[in-house]
């Protein structure tokens, strides 16, 4: 069920995605990176001097660790050109009423108050640096789900913090982690109590809106055992001529027998570094399950990662990536197996167009004692001409015989067989190369919400004629 | 006199420098049914892709005319959107894209506007029903883990919708069993109107069985040797395209 119009698709990305409102932010922090940037951040949060301080420590590890010399090329950050901090509105709203104007405006484009009306159990939508606008439904405050912006988490559950900030994405990680401890706001925080079961997906839709801004969101999640959440993140972002820098880190805790989705489509502008390090552990019997779509931004390095913990657990990662012009997209998972009885399946797809580059780079680690481990990995190129490129980095540590892990790779093109076919039925070249493009990815189109499916054809769409690069 | 629907003059086609098609002559007039038969390589599938514009063959003499424009320089989009069809020996896997959604795609694209979505519905369960498909064949991917008999009967079905002015139907009737073939000539009896012209391109005779074409050609070496009515299939089926070949290199 489409409800939005149907319109000239060109027409429409510049109208949806190109767009971009004046500025009014009511703070902004100075241009550039230091202790006293990170420390003026941490004090007008009014945040506990632990908190400042693992900030102060985690701009250390990033001072000291060195570029990544893998994946992407990253030589076209300049951190002294960011901003690292704006706060466009100076409190939290939960009435959509209350929501200042030209923030409404870039979210009725979006289509929230649309999509949350069809299926929504929350929304967070974080707007440059803070969330503005939270709902939750009632009942799943009753049931004792909390679905805050991360800033609002820490002030009012801070023994939560302390129990779990950091722990599954350590500051000293890597060092886009590392920055993003020192100069994280806003983002998502979820605790899901022992048993609850929250049917509808709770979502949050991210955009940078002010040039040279770096986003650096931190969403943790919290699935006590025998709980159920789906997490559900779409990015977009207007087109800017300067370089933008998006560093995340998503750390989910999914106890026994409990089962978390996290689901994304990252559509941010070709010019938009997103360097995101997305982290799960697993415990007993659980399930762990990300569904991740790459469209957008110039250069993405993204590995979401389960840690396979305890027996029985399982990960799952299906992905799709498409990159076109000037974009490279290196994107992959990580499957740790450090238990008996674990599996993992990863089932990536991806597109190149017009000069693109996409990789698939994953880890299969399979540590001794973990018997009767079970991964499977399997990447499906698409590479639509001859100036694009798609490579397959699958990297197996396994450590324990009794494991089976199997690795599947195929690339193809478009055949021309395929194309006569369906233009004899009166699609043009380019709708047939879509059709052609969308079946392919099919497969982890259909695990998204609906709505997010449509978006996803759509862009793919908009992708293939040519409107975007 | 009014103009004829679909007229092949003097065609010749080549394939990667090597003449297939030598000169075929053909009319076919509005409401007419005719067989095309012939051995294998006497260049039957040649003619069929040729005719809807695949880019792998190369004309190099002739014309064909869709109702008196020749449509030799439309790619095969255009070819369909003016009227044409063709059912496919070989249909190609389209993973991950539901028939029905192909089907409306298609509907869409022939007629130029988007059907209803209850008209389509109706429509499509209708002539699934007429060629004896489940529906839940709807919601399969395109010819993936298709049966030789489900892509057959998928092609007619594409036909059934595309309601098309001119339709080849290459080897329809091949790989089929007795069940499949039944349901697929039953297909092609009802579609065939006053409107349509068909041109049913077979190895054998035995679809003609239950198919009645008004006329019958014999392809051979990349020419229409002979024309007849239904007789001439009968002949064919007692004597073997030996008899044919016989005669041509006399």
């Amino acid at each position: 069920m489409v409800k939005k119009p149907v319109e000239a698709p060109q027409a429409d990305y510049a109208q949806r995605y190109g767009f971009r409102d004046a500025e009014k932010p009511l703070f902004r922090a100075r241009l550039g990176l230091s202790s006293e940037v990170v420390e003026e951040i941490s004090w007008l949060k009014g945040e506990p001097a632990w908190m400042r301080d693992l900030r102060l420590r985690a701009l250390e590890v990033f001072r000291k660790k060195p570029m990544p010399t893998w994946g992407g090329d990253l030589s076209g950050i300049n951190f002294d050109d960011i901003y690292y901090y704006v706060k466009p509105a100076d409190h939290q709203v939960r009435n959509w009423d209350d929501v200042p104007q030209y923030i409404k405006r870039t979210f009725d484009r979006l289509g929230i108050p649309q999509a949350e009306r069809q299926f929504l159990a929350g929304v967070g939508a974080q707007y440059d640096s803070e969330v503005v606008y939270h709902n939750l439904h009632e009942e799943l405050v009753k049931q004792g789900v909390l679905f805050l912006d991360t800033d609002t988490a820490l002030r009012e559950h801070p023994e939560l913090f302390q129990q779990y900030f950091g722990t599954v994405v350590p500051p000293a990680d890597n060092k886009f982690s590392a920055l993003n401890s020192a100069v994280w706001s806003g983002g998502s925080f979820i605790y899901v109590p022992e048993g609850v079961q929250v049917t509808v997906p709770l979502q949050a839709y991210f955009r940078i809106n002010a040039e040279k801004l770096g986003q650096f969101e931190r969403t943790l999640i919290i699935a006590e055992p025998g709980s159920y959440l789906h997490y559900v993140e779409g990015c977009t972002a207007p087109i800017y001529s300067a370089d933008s820098l998006h560093a995340a880190v998503v750390e989910i805790i999914v106890k026994p027998g409990a089962r978390v989705r996290y689901t994304t489509i990252q559509n941010w502008s070709t010019n938009v570094y997103n360097l995101v390090t997305k982290r799960a552990v697993a415990y007993q019997d659980s399930i762990m399950e990300w569904v991740d779509g790459n469209l957008g931004s110039k250069v993405n390095m993204k590995y979401p990662a389960v840690f396979l913990m305890e027996p029985g657990a399982h990960g799952e990662m299906l992905s799709v990536a498409f990159a076109g012009k000037g974009q490279h997209q290196d994107a992959g998972a990580k499957m740790v197996h450090a238990a008996p009885h674990t599996s993992s399946v990863v089932v990536s797809k991806s597109i190149s167009k017009d000069g693109g580059r996409s990789s698939y780079r994953g880890l299969v680690k399979v540590y001794p004692g973990s018997v009767g481990a079970k991964a499977s990995v399997r990447c499906d190129a698409l590479v639509l001409d001859d100036e694009s490129r798609s490579d397959t980095y699958p990297y197996m540590e396994v450590e324990e015989e009794q494991a089976s892990v199997g690795h599947e790779a195929t690339v193809s093109k478009i055949g021309s067989e395929q194309l006569f076919y369906l233009m004899s039925r009166g699609l043009s070249e380019t709708e047939a190369a879509t059709l052609i493009v969308s079946g392919f990815i099919e497969p982890i189109v259909k695990e998204l919400p609906m709505e997010y499916a449509v978006e996803l054809n759509r862009l793919i769409q908009l992708q293939m004629e040519g409107a975007v690069g | 006199m009014p103009q004829p629907l679909f007229v092949i003059e003097d065609l010749h086609v080549s394939v990667e420098g090597k003449e297939i098609l030598k000169g075929v002559n053909l009319t076919v007039e509005r409401g007419q049914l005719h067989a095309l038969m012939g051995p294998n390589g006497s260049g039957k599938s040649t003619l069929a892709h040729t005719l809807m514009g695949n880019p792998h063959f190369q004309v190099t003499q002739g014309r064909v005319l869709l109702k008196g424009e020749d449509i030799l320089s439309l790619p095969p989009d255009e070819r369909a959107r003016r009227g044409m069809f063709l059912a496919f020996q070989y249909p190609v896997e389209i993973p991950g894209v539901k028939v029905r959604h192909f089907l409306r795609m298609a509907v869409k694209a022939s007629k130029g506007e988007e059907p209803s979505v209850t008209d389509f519905r109706r429509q499509l369960f209708e002539k699934m029903a007429l060629l004896e498909m489940d529906r839940s064949f709807s919601e399969r991917y395109v010819n993936e883990g298709f049966s030789g008999g489900e892509k057959k009967r998928n092609e007619i079905l594409q036909l059934a919708m595309l309601q098309p002015e001119m339709a080849v139907l290459d080897e329809a009737d091949s790989g089929l069993d007795i069940d499949a073939l039944r349901a697929v000539a039953n297909g092609i009896n009802k579609l065939a109107g006053p409107q349509m012209g068909m041109l049913l391109i077979t190895h054998y005779q035995r679809i003609l069985n239950y198919v009645e074409p008004h006329f019958v050609h014999v392809l051979f070496d990349g020419r229409i040797v002979r024309s007849g009515g239904m007789e001439l299939a009968q002949e064919l089926e007692a004597k073997g395209y030996d008899w044919i070949a016989g005669e041509a290199a006399v």
